[in-house]
């Protein structure tokens, strides 16, 4: 990766995406870079479709990302890996929890969940790298820390030592689920290397 | 938890303004939670030596700051743009009083309506309150700007309104630490009745005052350090504030740019200076054409709102594009998904009552909280929501011009923190006037859609400590309404007979909904034991997915299962409940009229 990057983060309310998106972008301030994230509160987030941004440099201005111009994309689920696509580019990369959460639409019987979903991306020569987080998160024995399982996988492909993320677990986190996030980023790591 | 990293501390532009409102000194700070301007008082009042709390609305915020800077402290009001409508009544005459101690209005706008119910832009307040207004680009200069903000205050003596938007508020940068500073005014009463009586006679003395001060503002703003001239490429000159002043540097980094830290009163010779060093000047600003009226009032020609947009959010990309249509890329096209909009939790309470609202063919005036997602289908049980409190009011024009017999036609729909914040007024109307449309009123014991705040009925204060908890039902027995009526909406069928009976009664009557909302921390403490459905003797009635609860969903059966799986032949599926989603409410056990579903053993 660059010397400056766009992520966006997408999925449901409740996964814990600013958790993520937090470590994200304190890995990347750690590393010397400037960085912004944008999130949005209040009603969007009860359990609709949720997205944070981040984006790191020299020097950011704007906390936005311009479509098109999204370089990585962290989806918490498999659909929502979708649904931003006017974000993507050629040759960007999506690493995506195949979780499915059902929408209400679906949910209640009026619609279908679409499948093979992910080949609407890589048939738009967007590189897919596909983990089943909530299952990782449920090997180290809990369910919930699939956000920090993703952040594992990221941490792949960004410009900052592993070691350094581990860290910062270990400082934000409270002590009761330190190890159990630990141990949550290392199997999200290792399902990438 | 740590902010620190080895650049400065990584702030949103919200705990950024509590931050500067600390270190400047800041006493007393008072304000009504609304996204996005929450956290700024949630991250106040963990500093020590600042008196933070909630009031039950804008206007009582915004005076109860005016109190304090009476007496010379420095104060802090904050709120949502819309709140300040509510607020406008302190603010207009709080500029002909002025100011002791330094006085700080936030407005956080919320342009493309993330969580609002319209985008208004409060810069347009400055102008007519006739009060100075600040406008930072992100956390850095917000946290700078409310020291600046409260100086100013003080030097000409008006309150000040420093205007954040969602992407000042909500968004995350490095910010420096400094110190906390001493407000320079001693505390004290002082009695000064020609500056605080508005009487006509010495607001008209006042009135006169505020345009000196004006015109010392203005000829202050000439040389304001967050004003100024960014030298580059003089083909273009963009003039800017807040927000999109980011966009424009990123669309073109080498542009002059005059950047407007005070965006009222206008430096005009800045700008007339600016206009002639470059060749084309174009004016960018989200919403309103605020700045761009006011440059061509100057007489000085610019372009603004024929190239940028006047509504929603802007971004880089709008930007470049707006002024240089060739650089469009081709972006891939979105997609056909199921949407997925906002839901209530599962477990909500909210949901029990507006399962009922849209069984019993009503008109429901609706009010402004999580509960105006009971718009949403399956629901669709809301039929009007305007802003807060109007639901009442609302409900009672209806019935006095749908005329005699109408009452049972309209009921209204409220939270317990909105009807604390301007509902009240609108029942004592009701009562006052005689329309007996059913008032609902649902107490969640919080005020939840903003992120769980105390309230005067939720028993806490802003800091969590134990705080007296209003009677709601006292309350509403002391305007007058002989019939009050409290239910358990998780007990839907037997709400349903309360409702109906409240509904049919020609006078005033308020059915209290009261259940505590799921995220408290009490309640996600508590350990919730799931319901299941016992599909063998589910018929796929579908009533419990007609709640709409994220943790129901529906399997449909495919040809011919039906009856493989020993279910009647015309039975098209069955319910299945999502063990780690349910809430353990009990809604959907109460409406299953086949004792297709328990509550479990609990879970781990």
């Amino acid at each position: 990766m660059n010397d400056k990057g766009n992520i966006l983060f997408s999925g449901v309310g409740g996964q814990g995406i600013l958790l993520a998106s937090e470590i994200t972008a304190y890995g990347l301030l750690r590393a010397g870079y400037d960085a912004k994230k944008s999130e949005v509160h209040g009603m969007a987030q009860r359990g609709g479709s949720v997205t944070a941004q981040l984006r790191y440099g020299k020097k950011v201005y704007s906390p936005l990302i311009e479509p098109g111009r999204a370089d990585v994309q962290m989806a918490f689920e498999m659909m929502e890996a979708v649904r931003y696509l006017p974000y993507l580019h050629r040759g960007s990369k999506v690493i995506v929890n195949t979780q499915k959460i059902l929408p209400p639409a679906v949910a209640t019987g009026q619609a279908v969940y679409p499948e093979g979903i992910l080949d609407e991306l890589r048939r738009r020569d967007i590189e897919v790298v596909a983990i089943d987080a909530f299952e990782l998160a449920r090997s180290v024995g809990e369910g919930r820390t699939a956000n920090v399982v993703m952040v594992g996988a990221l941490s792949v492909f960004l410009p900052v030592e592993g070691e350094v993320f581990a860290e910062i677990i270990r400082v934000r986190v409270p002590e009761r689920f330190r190890e159990v996030n630990l141990e949550a980023f290392a199997a999200g790591r290792k399902a990438c290397q | 938890m740590t902010h620190e990293t080895t650049q400065g501390l990584w702030l949103s532009g919200n705990e950024a303004i509590a931050l500067g409102a600390y270190e400047a000194g800041v006493k007393v700070a008072s304000g009504y939670p609304g996204t996005p301007s929450t956290e700024i008082l949630e991250n106040l009042c963990t500093y020590q030596g600042v008196y933070c709390e909630w009031a039950p609305n804008e206007k009582v915020g915004l005076e109860t700051a005016l109190g304090a800077s009476f007496v010379g402290a420095r104060a802090l009001a904050t709120m949502k743009h819309v709140g300040v409508n509510v607020a406008a009544d302190p603010l207009f005459t709080a500029s002909y009083t002025g100011v002791r101690g330094g006085l700080v209005l936030v407005s956080a706008d919320d342009p493309e309506m993330h969580s609002s119910q319209n985008e208004q832009d409060n810069r347009n307040y400055a102008f007519a309150a006739k009060v100075p207004m600040l406008e930072p680009s992100d956390p850095s200069e917000a946290k700078e700007m409310v020291g600046a903000a409260f100086r100013l205050s003080e030097e000409l003596d008006t309150p000040v309104m420093l205007r954040i938007t969602t992407r000042v508020s909500h968004v995350k940068g490095v910010v420096t630490k400094g110190v906390r500073e001493e407000a320079p005014v001693a505390i004290g009463i002082e009695k000064v009745p020609g500056k605080l009586v508005m009487l006509p006679a010495m607001a008209r003395k006042r009135r006169v005052y505020v345009e000196e001060r004006m015109a010392k503002c203005k000829r202050l703003a000439e040389a304001y350090p967050y004003n100024r001239i960014e030298d580059g490429d003089r083909q273009r000159g963009f003039v800017t504030s807040g927000v999109s002043y980011l966009y424009v540097k990123e669309a073109f980094p080498e542009a002059a740019v005059l950047k407007l830290g005070m965006c009222w009163p206008l430096p005009e010779e800045m700008i007339r200076s600016f206009a002639a060093m470059v060749g084309e000047l174009i004016v960018v600003e989200e919403l309103d054409p605020f700045l761009e009226t006011h440059i061509k009032a100057m007489g000085i020609p610019c372009r603004g709102k024929e190239l940028i947009p006047n509504q929603g959010e802007l971004n880089t990309a709008i930007v470049r594009e707006a002024i240089d249509p060739a650089s469009k890329p081709q972006l891939f096209a979105p997609v056909e998904l199921p949407n997925r909009p906002p839901n209530m939790c599962a477990g909500c309470p909210h949901r029990g009552i507006f399962y009922n609202l849209s069984r019993m063919k009503l008109f429901v005036s609706g009010d402004i909280g999580c509960y105006t997602l009971g718009f949403l289908p399956p629901l669709s049980a809301m039929d009007a929501c305007v802003c807060m409190g109007a639901s009442v009011p609302i409900a009672h024009g209806m019935v006095k011009a749908l005329g005699e017999g109408s009452h049972d036609k309209v009921v209204s729909v409220i939270g317990d923190s909105t009807f604390l914040h301007s509902g009240i007024t609108g029942l004592v109307n009701s009562v006052y006037n005689g329309s007996a449309a059913t008032l609902i009123i649902l107490d969640n014991r919080i005020t939840a859609m903003t992120g769980q705040q105390h309230n005067p009925a939720s028993g806490g204060s802003i800091l969590g400590d134990p705080a007296p908890s209003l009677d709601l039902e006292g309350l509403c027995r002391a305007i007058g309404v002989k019939h009050v009526f409290t239910v358990n909406p998780h007990d839907v069928v037997e709400t349903r007979k309360v409702l109906k009976a409240a509904v049919e009664l020609s006078e005033p009557s308020v059915v209290i909904s009261r259940a505590p909302c799921v995220l408290l921390p009490e309640m996600k403490e508590r350990r919730p034991v799931s319901y299941f459905t016992n599909q063998d003797n589910c018929v796929g009635c579908m009533s419990c997915i007609r709640l709409g609860c994220p943790a129901i969903s529906w399997t449909a059966f495919a040809e011919g299962e039906a009856v493989a799986r020993g279910y009647r032949a015309t039975q098209k599926g069955v319910s299945k409940i999502d063990e780690i989603l349910c809430n353990d409410c009990g809604q959907c056990a109460s409406l299953c009229k086949f004792n297709a579903i328990t509550r479990g053993e609990g879970k781990k």
